[in-house]
């Protein structure tokens, strides 16, 4: 298309529709309007301008904020459609069937449905996210379209316009005034008082402040694509961990996906607040909902192995640093985090037992069994020992005559042994549970009796390396200083120019806070004695003066 | 005793409010120009009531942080509290802007009613849990309900906006709506009789249910049981029957209290119609009178620019970093979350309408209206309805 060549001489790009430089109209619409729509100064943007290929019909599309606001008010509502039922990782279950059975079983048909229709796990869908990635789109196509045009724009902007762009501006105001010349000279010094750069060229003034102001929500929506892009980051590998680990009192593990990091832990506590240390100001809380949790932390030590080293040989471990991990207090190393998230109390770590006479409950010694390490065999005095010939962890009953453990954590161990006796050098075999035993094998001279149990706890923790925090943050930080420039201040230009015919002109354009800048004009008008004006748009004060009120 | 000294400075700041209130309507009814001066006598002493009502209000936030050991936002009642205070803060700073008494005419009672609907939960001391133990706790809770503050007062001012603007005499969508606005409020007052009436006649009820997992728990009563929980048996003697018992999902015991609050409100809102022969907007709307509508729609604009970002960097940014900290992972599409997310995407729609497409006025009355009761959703009908992990009560 062919540029536009304006009455003042400059050449403007095909599409614009106020003079860069003087700002007269420039096609019949633009002039027809009472008041001319100042959002872009009337600058070409592609958008406005072509029309004809699949390309610009795409940037179009991207490029329209009815269509970005549609963007958002449909994320926003899918949004708060999966807030109506827990979404499955908060949902006690992992597998598929398990899943789907829960729904059906707490929400019925409603939640069934729900699960069906993958609403339970909506904001990981293909369909959310691609809605998230058309608003980055749009993002980046709306801002490109229109911060370009308009950064050219308000450069070229001439300090005089012509009177057919003041007379459209939505304050306006036209008079006679005595001494035109003196007035704008005196509301030039007070305008520049006022933090307004004031530029002259012979008797056209242009008052402006808070240009840069203009740029807020292109440095915000900056932020944003940045914030999203960190995002997307998360998906390649090396960037995002996210693991779990139980781990046990006193005993020493290797951190998932740490590359040689081992965490052993010395000690789990656990707190509740008593009503004695706190009588005066918890009593009454602690009174009505009984008991307040204080503290979980878990202290531990940290070690390093040799590069690689994901189990096996302990020895070569060098110790690195204790350390007490609470919540909202992670262990930090090398890029990763690990968090306390969970915790069982209590487990069973080992169990002590006698071999005994069923009778005279004659002693053959005492053996104690490492739950996480049972072994095949445990040698008792006089060559007596106890055989383990199978260990089920968690013990649930039988099926068909075969015992069953539903977990390899120790919750209710059970064990077949052979037990050897000098009288009975071929053994009695013994089915041993925690409170009761059964004889498989026919009716037995000896027995396993329990004796004592040892517990420790088990913290579940979280280990978690994310290498895009450092991008989220930077987004976020540019987010926040795009929108505060936006928002906190504001671009104002008034102009002032005396007509050949010496009537004086003031218009002026905000691009918001249009009484804040009234107000101001209040200010130097009184000083320097310019023409009324009034807001072209104001339909109450008009009313006001109508009733002359 | 900083406990006592504590609730003696709401109490003062509470009565301060109700004060300011009947003051700004003396200001907005003197505001003719031939009254102006006495006029600005009213709003000056207005705005210092009202002032001295938000250092009362301050002393009462720090002297309870003191007592408490932390900052007091870790429960229902002290963050709905701190919430009433900053709407006060919020209204202070903009009226110091724009110096509308009509602002304050409707800003404090609303304050008012966030404040008394706070009273209403349990109000001692909590001690934290171990979740709560950070200080982002304190500063993403303050940043994010300053921001909700400051959108509030849109709100306000789209209120008075629509209150002028709509012609009560026809009728209309926008008559019923923003008399259905009216009810909503009335409905919250609805809720503060009825809590108050049961726990002056110290009501309590004990039942045993069972849940949705099959357990059999225990639930106390304090407002006669309409709906009873699943499978409830009486513990307490004599004790009404309720008249429906409903499935393990919901709690019946949170819908009796919303129900005696409809019950409440609906007639506290016959009442008034009774009493007053006019729609409750209309009665408001003489006071709405001198009021520019121009400036009601700048001031709207305005506090939402203000209250935008802060709310971003408190809702969003500070609670990130936060829960990043506590739980790992600095989003976790918590219910409470998604709906601070859906708030801020609220209110950059509304942005963003306003700028490009022009909705100015009525438009934007109605939408900063609707900002205002998806904060209110998500400060309490979350937290009672969806439980998620921010669930304080
Ligand atoms: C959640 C996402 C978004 C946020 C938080 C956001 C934020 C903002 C803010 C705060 C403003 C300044 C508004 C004002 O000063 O009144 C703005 C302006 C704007 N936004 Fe967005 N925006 C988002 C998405 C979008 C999208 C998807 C588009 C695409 C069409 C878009 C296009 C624009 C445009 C064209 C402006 C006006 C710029 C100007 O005239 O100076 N925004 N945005």
């Amino acid at each position: 298309m062919d540029k536009i060549v304006c009455t003042c001489g400059n050449v403007n790009p095909a599409g614009t529709l106020l003079c860069e430089s003087c700002g007269r109209p420039l096609n019949k619409e633009t002039e027809d309007k009472k008041l001319v729509d100042m959002r872009y100064e009337g600058s070409a943007r592609r958008s406005q301008t072509y029309n004809k290929t699949i390309i610009d019909k795409v940037w179009n599309f991207f490029s329209s904020v009815k269509v970005g606001v549609w963007l958002i008010i449909i994320i926003l509502v899918a949004a708060s459609i999966g807030t109506i039922l827990p979404q499955v990782f908060y949902v006690p279950a992992t597998s598929e069937v398990d899943i789907a059975a829960y729904y059906e079983r707490i929400y019925g048909t409603f939640g069934t449905l729900y699960y069906e229709l993958g609403l339970s796990d909506l904001y990981s869908s293909w369909w959310f996210q691609a809605l998230v990635g058309m608003l980055g789109i749009s993002l980046i196509i709306a801002s490109l379209d229109r911060v370009i045009p308009l950064y050219k724009s308000l450069k070229k902007q001439k300090t005089k316009r012509h009177f057919s762009f003041l007379k459209r501006q939505r304050i306006y105001g036209i008079g006679n005034i005595e001494n035109g010349e003196e007035s704008i000279k005196k509301a030039e010094e007070k305008l520049k008082t006022m933090r307004y750069n004031v530029k002259r060229e012979g008797n056209a003034l242009l008052a402006e402040r808070g240009r840069f102001s203009r740029w807020g929500p292109y440095v915000n929506h900056l932020g944003l694509i940045l914030f999203l892009f960190g995002v997307m980051l998360r998906a390649l590998p090396g960037f995002y961990v996210d693991e779990t680990m139980w781990l046990r009192e006193g005993e020493r593990l290797y951190i998932p996906e740490t590359n040689g990091y081992f965490l052993e832990s010395k000690e789990f506590i656990y707190e509740t607040y008593s009503k004695e240390e706190s009588e005066e100001v918890y009593g009454d809380a602690i009174d009505r909902v009984g008991v307040i949790a204080k503290n979980y932390q878990t202290n531990v030590a940290l070690y390093k192995g040799p590069e690689g080293a994901v189990a096996g040989h302990l020895e070569d471990l060098t110790f690195e640093k204790e350390a007490a991990i609470q919540v909202n207090k992670p262990l930090k190393f090398d890029n990763f985090s690990v968090f306390q998230m969970d915790f069982r109390l209590d487990e069973l770590a080992s169990m002590t037992f006698q071999l005994q006479d069923k009778e005279t409950a004659e002693s053959f010694g005492e053996f104690t069994i490492n739950l996480s390490d049972p072994q095949p065999v445990y040698e008792l005095s006089n060559g007596s020992k106890v055989e383990i010939l199978d260990y089920y962890a968690d013990f649930t009953g039988f099926e068909e005559g075969v015992p069953q453990s539903q977990s390899p954590l120790p919750n209710n161990p059970a064990f077949l042994v052979k037990m050897y006796t000098p009288e009975f050098p071929n053994g009695e075999t013994s089915f041993v549970m925690i409170k009761e035993t059964l004889e498989p094998l026919g009716e037995n001279k000896h027995k396993i009796a329990f004796q004592s149990v040892e517990t420790r706890d088990v913290s579940g923790l979280t280990i978690r390396k994310d290498l895009t925090l450092p991008i989220l943050m930077l987004g976020g930080l540019i987010f926040m200083i795009g929108v505060a420039q936006g928002s906190y201040w504001n671009h104002r230009r008034i102009w002032i120019q005396q007509l050949e015919d010496g009537q004086v002109v003031i218009a002026a354009h905000t691009n918001k806070n249009w009484l804040s800048i009234l107000r101001d004009m209040d200010t130097v008008s009184e000083l320097a004695n310019l023409p009324k004006y009034e807001d072209q748009q104001d339909e109450d004060s008009k009313a006001d003066k109508e009733e002359g009120v | 005793m900083m406990v006592e000294v504590s609730s003696t400075l709401l109490f003062i700041a509470f009565v301060a409010y109700l004060v300011a209130t009947f003051l700004f309507g003396g200001a907005v009814k003197g505001s003719s120009s031939k009254a102006s001066k006495s006029f600005e006598r009213w709003g000056k002493l207005a705005i210092t009531v009202t002032i001295i009502g938000f250092v009362s209000n301050i002393g009462y936030f720090i002297t309870r942080w003191i007592a408490a050991g932390h900052a007091p936002v870790s429960n229902l009642f002290e963050f709905t509290t701190a919430f009433g205070m900053l709407v006060v803060g919020a209204f202070i700073l903009i009226y110091f802007i724009y110096r509308i008494p009509a602002l304050g005419l409707f800003a404090l009672p609303i304050a008012i009613i966030i404040i008394g609907y706070a009273s209403m939960f349990p109000r001692e001391i909590t001690p934290l849990i171990p979740a709560l133990k950070s200080y982002w706790l304190t500063v993403h809770v303050i940043t994010a309900a300053l921001g909700e503050a400051i959108l509030a007062i849109s709100a306000v001012a789209g209120l008075i906006y629509l209150l002028k603007n709509i012609d009560m005499t026809k009728k209309s969508k926008s008559r019923f709506w923003i008399e259905a606005v009216m009810y909503v409020v009335v409905l919250v007052l609805g809720f503060i009789a009825a809590t108050t009436t049961f726990t002056l006649a110290d009501y309590k009820v004990e039942f045993n249910y069972v849940n949705k997992e099959e357990q059999v728990l225990t639930m106390e009563y304090n407002v006669p049981p309409i709906f009873g929980m699943n499978e409830s048996e009486a513990i307490t003697e004599n004790a009404m029957q309720p008249l429906m018992e409903m499935p393990p999902l919901v709690n019946a015991k949170k819908l009796s209290v919303v129900t005696w609050s409809v019950i409440f409100g609906t007639v506290l809102y016959i009442l008034l119609r009774l009493i007053f022969r006019k729609r409750i907007a209309s009665v408001l709307q003489p006071f709405t009178k001198k009021v520019n509508s121009q400036f009601m729609d700048e001031i709207g604009y305005r506090s939402v620019l203000i209250g935008f970002p802060v709310f971003t960097l408190g809702a969003l940014i500070f609670a990130m970093i936060w829960a990043h900290e506590a739980w790992s992972r600095f989003w976790g599409w918590d219910p409470k979350e998604v709906w601070a997310l859906i708030t801020w995407l609220f209110y950059a729609a509304f942005l963003h309408l306003r700028l490009s497409k022009g909705w100015e006025g009525k438009k934007s009355a109605w939408l900063a209206l609707i900002g205002f009761i998806i904060i209110m959703f998500n400060l309490i009908a979350v937290n009672l309805i969806i439980a998620g992990l921010h669930s304080y009560a």
